[in-house]
């Protein structure tokens, strides 16, 4: 099981942040990497189950299920079901914490999954800094930094 | 039911936020409401369990007992169970969290608790501010210092170890191409304080690994005696005496890391070699002195205050309502046994060799003193406890009170000998401690003292414990450092008391 963890500091209010992540089929409009995204069998996004299919601007296609979503933790846990990556097992959770000082808000995004030995450097590399982290410094700029 | 949580971020990595958050007995030297603060029962900080007993200061007792510790999850929680509010039920936890992108740490602080009604805005305000942002800023500011280099730290200042791994600095000292020297007192061969001289001796540059430093105060110490006399083999003859002194870092080696020339110092370990003005040393148990611990009280008080704290604490948990018979009780260590143990909690009775120190350790606290040189002390401390005795006998004269001691005891009384001023106890047949299930303990300095993990709890709790006036060291008589034979003898005559040092 291979674990990554990464983080950052959010300059707006939680709510404010979750608003735009809480929504599943939401990820075009913040995440650099998504060119379009829609959600399967025309279920809700909020729908625990559901299943968002994006295209990745290199082409790629992601198809990830909804595993729990909390407006009282500020939290979003989804599983891979399909995706370029040769990954098993993947699960993740983006997770948003109210800084109380300066009315921030930390973001953090963990997966868990599992791989071959040889890819778990490159994945790890890939997942952690090349998608989490640039998403989350979207964010950031995103809401003024 | 009322629910805090306040959080902020720190600009420091997780794990040095964690390293000062994690010991549970340490808010005193950051949270500025604090004023002193000790564990209960010496037990570790670290053990869950585990309660901190602290006073505010505005002079408020509080008490806290750690719920919850994880390093894994970098949180701790606990709960009230003693404060002059009304925060009934109160249960705590704070949790760090690394922000990976800037090697900074989130900082949560959340509460519960049920104040009365008619207090519950002033209780939150005082909670949320006056606690929690307030340890926000002070937290924050420690680490500001520590970056700067400043000699005051959470994890009681103690020097970093060199490390292979990190930046070495180069070495002041040119290469010594004329040899350097300095003043030192030898001892030439062992015997007694005529043996003992006033030389001039090569320095050569701190080697790697070392750092040099410039002595201001140079404590005088009865193990300096027995290194002297071959009593202990801590000195090879021809060698330099001296465990204990305080002064300047002059200059520094490779590969040394954690430690600034002009830093000031102090240190009570071996080996050998304090008597000079300067010297070359490894700097792993160097103790950073802060601006308000004069450099003549650390080199008079450092290795008696640390021998202070493990005897009372590790050695024999001093308690509450303890009877602790304190022999040479005028005595650099004797005066700070009094003052602490009273500080504990203990009922102190005090032996002393006159009626001038006799008033000197009353002065200082103690609950009884007797004069041994005229009264029976054994009969005297049955007498004041009703015939049951005392709980431990701190006991560093040796020979004269040893036996003595022994019948002072309760029944499962400890005896801790930790020195022989009038000489060897001899042998003892341990068959007798049977009639009253007599501990013995014979504590050695090293065993308690000699890695940073070890002497860092002691050095924070005797520097909490001098800033707040829990113990006061006497200004000690001074020496030049050409009279050091003179000390020795006037520390062997028992004509002193208090601490002695000398000035290099």
């Amino acid at each position: 099981m291979t674990k990554v963890y990464v983080s950052s500091v959010i300059p707006a209010p939680a709510a404010e942040v979750w608003k735009l992540v809480r929504n599943f089929n939401g990820l075009p409009g913040w995440a650099p990497f998504v060119a379009e995204s829609r959600i399967e069998q025309n279920a809700q996004a909020d729908q625990i189950g559901c299943i968002r299919n994006f295209v990745l601007k290199d082409g790629g296609r992601i198809r990830e299920r909804l595993l729990a979503l909390s407006d009282y933790d500020l939290s979003c846990s989804y599983a891979i079901l399909e995706s370029p990556m040769a990954v098993e097992n993947y699960v993740a959770t983006l997770s948003l914490t109210p800084v109380t000082d300066g009315n921030l808000t930390l973001a953090e995004w963990q997966a868990e999954f599992d791989c071959a030995p040889d890819r778990e450097a490159a994945l790890r590399h890939q997942i952690g800094i090349t998608v989490f982290q640039s998403a989350l410094t979207a964010l950031k700029h995103r809401f003024g930094r | 039911m009322v629910k805090l949580c306040q959080s902020t971020i720190i600009d420091a990595p997780v794990d040095a936020v964690w390293a000062i958050l994690r010991n549970f007995n340490c808010h005193d030297r950051w949270h500025p409401a604090i004023a002193f603060s000790e564990i209960v029962g010496g037990e570790p900080v670290d053990a869950v369990g585990a309660v901190r007993h602290f006073r505010l200061n505005n002079g408020g007792v509080w008490r806290e007992q750690l719920l919850t510790l994880s390093d894994k999850d970098r949180r701790l929680s606990y709960c009230l169970l003693e404060a002059p509010l009304p925060l009934m039920g109160y249960v705590a936890s704070i949790r760090l969290k690394p922000v990976t992108d800037s090697d900074a740490t989130f900082w949560e602080w959340r509460s519960e608790f049920n104040p009365p009604a008619h207090r519950r805005d002033e209780l939150v305000k005082l909670v949320s501010e006056g606690i929690y942002q307030a340890g926000f800023t002070a937290v924050r500011n420690l680490l500001q210092r520590q970056n700067r280099g400043m000699p005051i730290g959470p994890s009681p200042a103690i020097a970093v170890a060199p490390s292979p791994a990190s930046t070495p600095h180069v070495a002041r000292m040119a290469a010594a191409s004329q040899v350097e020297t300095t003043r030192a007192i030898l001892v030439e061969r062992y015997g007694g304080p005529e043996v003992v001289e006033l030389r001039e001796i090569a320095l050569p540059p701190p080697a790697s690994g070392e750092v040099r430093i410039h002595h201001t105060a140079i404590g005088v110490n009865f193990i300096d005696v027995y290194c002297r006399t071959g009593f202990f083999d801590l000195l090879q003859p021809p060698g330099v005496p001296g465990m204990e002194a305080a002064g300047v870092v002059e200059a520094i080696g490779p590969a040394v890391s954690g430690v600034s020339v002009g830093d000031r110092v102090a240190y009570a370990c071996p080996p050998v070699g304090a008597y000079c003005e300067r010297r070359n040393m490894a700097p792993d148990l160097l103790v950073k002195l802060s601006d308000d611990i004069p450099d003549e009280i650390a080199a008079a008080g450092l290795l008696k205050g640390v021998t202070a704290s493990f005897l009372l604490h590790d050695v024999h948990a001093v308690k509450p309502g303890s009877i602790v018979l304190i022999h040479a009780a005028a005595g650099g260590v004797g005066q700070l046994l009094v003052q602490w143990a009273r500080h504990l909690g203990a009922t102190v009775i005090a032996t002393v060799s006159n009626d001038e120190k006799a008033q000197i350790v009353t002065r200082l606290g103690a609950h009884h003193t007797i004069v041994y040189s005229r009264d029976d002390f054994a009969e005297s401390v049955m007498r004041l406890t009703d015939g049951k005795g005392a709980d431990v006998a701190y006991d560093a004269v040796g020979n004269d009170t040893f036996g003595g001691s022994l019948a002072a005891l309760s029944v499962r009384g400890h005896l801790v000998s930790f020195g022989q001023a009038s000489g060897p106890v001899g042998n003892w047949d341990i068959g007798r401690f049977s009639s009253k299930s007599i501990t013995i303990s014979r504590p050695n300095y090293a065993h308690y003292t000699d890695t940073p993990d070890k002497l860092g709890p002691h050095i924070k709790r005797l520097f909490a414990a001098l800033r707040h006036g829990v113990i006061r060291i006497a200004p000690p008589k001074t020496y030049n450092l050409g009279a050091a034979a003179q000390a020795h003898r006037d520390l062997e005559s028992r004509l002193t008391t208090g601490a002695l040092v000398m000035t290099a």
